[in-house]
């Protein structure tokens, strides 16, 4: 259960990280392009392709960071001992459902594709966000591996407020 | 479960006959009739009421968009003055002629086998499902049973992983913008297959699979 806690804690802050540090940069010709996460989410954001940005940012952004934050709120009053938190039984079962929609890890894989693709055409280096996601992706899948949702389940229901 | 396997055609109790319904969410058995799940909260159903309804609706919404998401670019690239179209086949060819193989694979297999072949395994299951004197018919064996199961699995398991070629395109996007040497704009058609793919996830998880195991009493 503090292994759960931690894991997630520790994806977060990792989240806040790959935000905002630059992701990748591409130099070709003297000319310096440096792009972080949300310039990858804010590529379609012209004309028809727009509602596409909106499911990237929530596919690989938004979603993920309210499951994590659900799961830490589920369990970490658990985790010290106490009660479960008021909401926390309608919280985990928010994070289960979001388990397929949160697409991180197959982000990753889509910057390895193009990666591939790009390497041809100019130099590239990779920012200290691609590391702090890389870490993430880890980390998440760590998490789910540790996660037993039907113990999680039982201490919820034991641990429910009287 | 191993019930199953290990005497072949034996009827075995479902929570249905036995008057009990389970959690979809959360797996705790309730007695028939119970509205709500006394630990999770969710709705309880025997059967997800309209689920093959659900399915199929989401799959022809999912074949129906595949269908511009082939026929229209996915990229836009500009070098030079001189713009190229591709669209997904297009770019795992052109992978393919570059040399990287291995890349070429993988985006072939996220982008048009895995799709098709989720079309086809929704449809196979639902059409098995909802026709089951028919259709199940020939069905002799547990077995059978099983392997449909994990076929359902398999399906839920690995659609996600379609949306690869839709973050190829955002991050080449954001991050080949060299004014005049090159420029990658993304086009319609990611779009079109990220809902493609987004639909063909929704079919998959209004699917319920306790269906699957109502065949067994056409077991002869």
């Amino acid at each position: 259960m503090t292994r759960i806690v931690m894991l997630a804690a520790t994806a977060l802050v990792l989240m806040v990280a790959a935000v905002f540090f630059p992701f990748l940069e591409l130099s070709a010709g003297g000319m310096v392009r440096q792009s972080s996460l949300l310039d990858a989410v804010l590529a379609f954001s012209s004309g028809l392709l727009l509602p596409l940005t909106f499911a990237v940012a929530a596919l690989i952004i938004v979603l993920p960071v309210l499951r994590l934050a659900s799961i830490l709120y589920a369990l970490a009053p658990m985790a010290l001992g106490w009660h479960s938190a008021r909401h926390g039984v309608a919280a985990f079962r928010l994070a289960e459902a979001l388990r397929p929609w949160a697409m991180a890890e197959i982000f990753i894989v889509g910057v390895a594709v193009a990666l591939v693709k790009v390497a041809g055409l100019a130099r590239l280096g990779i920012g200290p966000a691609f590391w702090t996601f890389a870490a993430l992706v880890l980390v998440t899948v760590l998490n789910d591996t540790y996660m037993c949702r039907l113990t999680v389940w039982k201490t919820l229901e034991e641990r429910r407020r009287p | 479960m191993t019930s199953l396997h290990s005497n072949d055609g034996a009827q075995t109790l479902t929570a249905r006959q036995a008057g009990l319904v389970g959690c979809h969410s959360c797996g705790r058995v309730h007695p028939m009739g119970t509205p709500r799940c006394s630990r999770c909260g969710a709705a309880l159903h025997s059967r997800m009421p309209g689920s093959l309804q659900k399915v199929w609706a989401w799959l022809f919404a999912g074949i129906v968009v595949y269908v511009p998401a082939n026929i229209y670019p996915m990229l836009l690239t500009t070098s030079f003055g001189a713009t190229t179209e591709n669209t997904i086949m297009g770019g795992a060819v052109e992978l393919m002629h570059h040399g990287s193989y291995g890349v070429a694979l993988i985006v072939f297999v996220a982008s048009v086998l895995i799709p098709v072949g989720k079309f086809l395994a929704i449809g196979y299951l639902a059409l098995v499902v909802d026709h089951g004197s028919r259709l199940g018919g020939r069905l002799r064996r547990g077995q059978d049973l099983h392997r449909r199961q994990r076929l359902f699995e398999v399906v839920e398991f690995i659609g996600r992983w379609s949306m690869i070629d839709v973050f190829v395109v955002a991050i080449l996007s954001a991050l080949v913008q060299l004014d005049f040497a090159a420029t990658i704009n993304p086009g319609i058609a990611a779009v079109s297959f990220s809902l493609s793919v987004a639909f063909t996830m929704l079919a998959a998880l209004s699917f319920d699979p306790r269906l699957i195991w109502d065949a067994e009493q056409d077991l002869t």
